[in-house]
């Protein structure tokens, strides 16, 4: 098992190194100078020299990457070339911020799709297999800033319930469990756990009915013991699969809130990846999409090592 | 060797011709057995046909507008399903936006098949080194959830149908290539591939033959299904400004433009959003009920 943990330990570095290339390619990937935004078109040529030197742009490209992680590594990202302010302190505001989205809407989607799911796969054929089968498959289909859409006009403008945008008073510095903060939460929270809920139904739904096709469990059956026992052994197969769904969408989310954060301006990685393209704030799109990278790859790390603490037939070479 | 070869292909072809016919007749009957599929398939053909005859079907002109009748309610006198937010047909702009939208979601599937197809196919049939090379490489885009990665080069290379098809194709390589290696690994250690490969069958037939008639259904239902995806992360990039840009009509940029709308005409600023959703679920379907006639495992 320590053996096991060590080697995907390992692993972790070449595929961090592969994302920060990646990332950092991102630089060049951009038409034009990466300091177009901040810098005038009719800007002297001394101007220009000094600012790329103080960027670092002006050194050989894989110099510019060893300094670049260098300095990532330690934590320094950067600076916005729109505003100058770390990017680094724009992130430990916002990250919490999506964490929380992400978290909250993992929690609703894996609840609602574990149980839809395994009646789903119990009761095969049923209406109720109906119901999940149709419901899983619209989830996983839905474009869910639409989904943000609809619920802002239905609960938002038509019924008005729930506040449309925003995170509350105090905006996104100042989050507290209470109620005033947590209505702001219910309308994205849902909405990002659209997809989660879809993909967990579909897997459960999958795995309980072909565990429930095998011999063990009719045997356990014919034994007689109760339906309930029987569920217990199903439970502990369906487990590790689940696990593992729901830690990848939790890092799908991290990532992919973006859209949801634009919907209902909550103030997350998300809206500064957002507001980074449009002014082509290049080191602030770096440093956000590292780090949410960094946490997907955290993520897949922990899930596979937890995987096969609880199912050692997962230990893969 | 030289003399048994041409022998040998002419048994084989109408072998697998003959097997072939039989095979696509049960999936067929299987398939119209299907009633969801079936009327899914019939509305995705709809919004396909009535996009691609878009100017022969639509009552108005799609970046004509007037603003006197600026979003107008769904029913409107002339305008069945109301105007947009500068008076133009909202229904002559749906019909339109599929063919962007539908372009732009197809498009890099396509393109990442025939990349991560053959690179799945090489290194899963060369296996070695070039295989852990190739795949290794995969695992790196897997590092990135597929909206961020997306949205990530985009951004960097800026607004455009093009940028917007060229980052979304890279998104679809890595799981396409990791389903095509599976499965060609799989085919390659089966018996009558290796007795192919004992009697002298060269590789570029053995992958012609044997591996692509196995590859390719199981590659080509698991890219139908992502195609759904696909229409969904293209109308979200054009949603985010970094896909088409106005006046040009496509779903997501239309439900972004008319998002400021929603609280005066909210019914018509959520209609581009049910074409997203009709036609990526019309995909999902397709992609399950031809899963399940093919009897195909992902």
């Amino acid at each position: 098992m320590l053996g096991y943990a060590l080697r995907r330990l390992l692993y972790v570095i070449p595929i961090s190194l592969g994302v920060t290339i990646l990332v950092f390619a991102l630089v060049h990937l951009a038409p034009g100078d990466p300091l177009n935004a901040v810098v005038a078109p009719d800007a002297p040529a001394s101007v220009v020299a000094k600012l790329k030197a103080d960027y670092g742009f002006d050194k050989p490209l894989p110099l510019q990457y060893a300094q670049w992680l260098g300095r990532a590594v330690r934590g320094d990202l950067g600076l916005s070339v729109v505003n100058s302010r770390p990017v680094l302190d724009q992130l430990i505001i916002a990250v919490p911020n999506t964490l929380m989205l992400a978290v909250v809407a993992t929690l609703i989607g894996f609840t609602l799709g574990a149980i839809l799911g395994g009646l789903a796969g119990y009761f095969q054929g049923t209406w109720i297999d109906k119901f999940a089968t149709g419901f899983g498959v619209a989830g996983v289909s839905v474009p869910h800033y639409w989904l943000g859409m609809v619920l802002v006009i239905i609960f938002g403008v038509e019924l008005n319930w729930l506040p449309a945008t925003g995170m509350g008073p105090g905006g996104s510095g100042s989050w507290e469990w209470n109620w005033v903060h947590i209505r702001h939460l219910i309308l994205p929270a849902v909405t990002l756990s659209v997809i989660p809920c879809g993909i967990i139904t579909r897997t459960v739904r999958a795995i309980v009915a072909e565990i429930l096709s095998q011999e063990f469990v009719q045997a356990l059956r014919a034994k007689g013991l109760l339906n309930g026992r029987t569920m217990l052994h199903v439970i502990k197969n369906v487990a590790p699969t689940v696990l593992a769904v729901m830690g990848l969408q939790l890092g799908y989310l991290l990532g992919g809130s973006i859209l949801v954060e634009t919907v209902f301006n909550w103030p997350g990685t998300g809206f500064l990846l957002n507001d980074a393209i449009f002014r082509r704030d290049i080191p602030m799109l770096q440093g956000t999409i590292l780090v949410l990278a960094m946490f997907f790859v955290a993520l897949n790390l922990i899930v596979d090592i937890l995987q096969t603490l609880i199912d050692p037939r997962m230990r893969r070479t | 060797m030289n003399l048994n070869t041409p022998a040998a292909a002419t048994i084989d072809v109408a072998q697998v011709v003959l097997q072939s016919r039989g095979y696509w007749t049960t999936v067929w009957q299987r398939l119209s057995r299907d009633k969801v599929t079936v009327a899914f398939a019939v509305l995705l053909a709809l919004i396909v046909l009535s996009a691609i005859f878009a100017p022969w079907i639509t009552p108005h002109d799609p970046y004509k507008g007037n603003i006197l009748r600026r979003l107008k309610e769904i029913g409107y006198p002339g305008h069945l399903l109301g105007t947009d937010e500068t008076g133009r047909d909202m229904l002559t702009r749906l019909i339109y936006g599929g063919r962007l939208s539908l372009f732009m979601g197809v498009m890099p599937v396509v393109n990442a098949l025939a990349i991560g197809g053959l690179l799945g196919i090489i290194a899963g049939f060369v296996g070695g080194r070039i295989n852990m090379l190739i795949m290794r490489t995969m695992d790196i885009f897997y590092a990135f959830p597929s909206v961020l990665l997306a949205i990530a080069i985009s951004g960097a290379l800026g607004a455009g149908i093009g940028n917007a098809i060229l980052s979304l194709t890279i998104v679809f390589i890595p799981p396409i290539a990791r389903v095509a290696e599976s499965v060609t690994t799989q085919v390659r250690s089966l018996d009558y591939v290796e007795a192919a490969r004992a009697s002298g069958v060269s590789s570029a037939r053995i992958i012609r033959v044997h591996v692509l008639s196995n590859v390719l259904g199981t590659v080509f239902i698991y890219a139908t299904g992502l195609v759904s995806v696909s229409i969904i992360l293209a109308s979200g990039l054009s949603f985010l400004g970094l896909g088409t840009r106005p006046p040009e009509a496509e779903w997501g940029l239309m439900l972004n433009t008319l998002r400021q709308a929603i609280y005066v005409n909210p019914y018509v600023a959520a209609l581009p959003g049910v074409m997203i959703f009709m036609t990526s679920l019309s995909f999902n379907l397709l992609s399950d009920g031809l899963r399940s006639a093919m009897d195909v495992r992902l």
